[in-house]
């Protein structure tokens, strides 16, 4: 059995309803993690990003000038000179497949749909923490492994060329969202 | 790309695929049964010890989206006072329920479809959006009365019914849009 240091972990928190990020802060504290920086637009928290070097990104979606859908999507940069590994969890009142798909093409790692609960946040934290997804880079795409079928025999146009070697079993974004309603 | 000696980068014909050590092994650690502690719980109970503030919170929220109605009606749709309008709305699709008023995130989400679906929100007739605002702010406000969860929960599905009725005709002719308004939702029901 694990169980996870918390006060080892630093988080970057972007928010901006400031009733959510006082119960993001409270349970992550609760959790035992002490160092909890929090942003209230996707530009500041570029910024905190870069500065702070967090271990784990907690954004929402939609908040003013610079989403969380772009914060994804900056940070998901193979080039820059900052961690473009860092796990991103979007908490997010989107919970429609289509938005988990879009999230998911971001390079989002984890999608919590909410209303928030201490067990979803939990598990979603022990997901990136225990078991990372290794990273793909294509023309198009910049991000954690979003292959979930296990099938070999998909021959359609989005298939990627290579070995049988990448099919990895992973429970998708989409049933993890249901898993917390 | 970034150079990090500890990536292994395999390379296909149309992709890379990189892996490297986990670089959170480090707050990883095992115990045994008895070492185990309640993280949830702590947090489940540290939330509790919040609630006693959740009904100002979504006083502030319904609010605020009644601020938001109050200026479309003062000046128009236009691509701020829209957001304005969704984000509020939004907001309190996510948050209600967990500040106890799973009704009014109901009625806050049939609102946001509207916003996010209307062809036209200038067609939109203006008594569905006042209605959605009205039924927040009552089932807010409304809450401590013996009967409000079942006439809330009631109210809630009346709108959302009335609303994808609207939503469904209006967009008859846009498929890309049926198909998202009536794709099963993954939010959760009241």
């Amino acid at each position: 059995m694990f169980r996870i240091d918390f006060n080892k972990l630093r988080f970057l928190v972007c928010d901006d309803n400031p009733h959510m990020r006082r119960i993001l802060r409270t349970l992550l504290h609760s959790f035992g993690a002490r160092e909890v920086y929090e942003s209230e637009d996707g530009a500041t928290a570029l910024e905190m990003y870069s500065h702070y070097v967090p271990d784990i990104v907690i954004t929402d979606w939609s908040m003013p000038i610079f989403d969380g859908l772009e914060l994804a999507q900056m940070i998901r940069q193979p080039e820059s000179k900052g961690n473009p590994y860092a796990p991103i969890i979007m908490l997010t009142g989107h919970s429609e497949k289509r938005r988990v798909t879009v999230a998911r093409d971001a390079g989002v790692t984890e999608f919590l749909a909410k209303p928030i609960s201490a067990k979803g946040l939990y598990q979603r934290i022990l997901n990136v923490v225990a078991n990372p997804r290794p990273f793909i880079k294509t023309k198009t795409y910049f991000g954690p492994d979003r292959r979930r079928n296990t099938g070999t025999t998909y021959i359609g146009p989005e298939r990627r060329v290579g070995g049988e070697m990448e099919v990895m079993q992973q429970p998708s974004l989409l049933d993890k969202a249901r898993a917390t309603i | 790309m970034a150079k990090d000696k500890t990536l292994q980068v395999t390379a296909f014909a149309d992709h890379h695929v990189i892996t490297q050590p986990n670089p959170l092994r480090k707050v990883l650690r095992r115990v045994t049964e008895k070492d185990l502690d309640d993280p949830v719980g702590r947090a489940e109970k540290a939330l509790a010890g919040l609630s006693g503030e959740f009904r100002n919170w979504m006083e502030t929220e319904a609010d605020r989206l009644s601020a938001a109605h109050a200026a479309i009606l003062k000046d128009g749709f236009s691509d701020a006072t829209r957001q304005e309008l969704f984000r509020a709305a939004h907001d309190i699709k996510g948050d209600a329920a967990t500040f106890g008023f799973p009704s009014a995130g109901a009625a806050a989400e049939s609102l946001c479809r509207i916003i996010e679906h209307a062809p036209d929100l200038d067609q939109v007739p203006s008594d569905l959006i006042t209605h959605h605002i009205n039924a927040i702010q009552a089932i807010v406000r409304e809450r401590t009365k013996l009967d409000t969860a079942s006439v809330a929960s009631a109210l809630s599905r009346k709108l959302r019914g009335v609303a994808d009725e609207y939503l469904a005709h209006a967009n008859r002719d846009r498929p890309e849009h049926l198909e998202a308004i009536l794709a099963p939702s993954i939010a959760p029901g009241d």
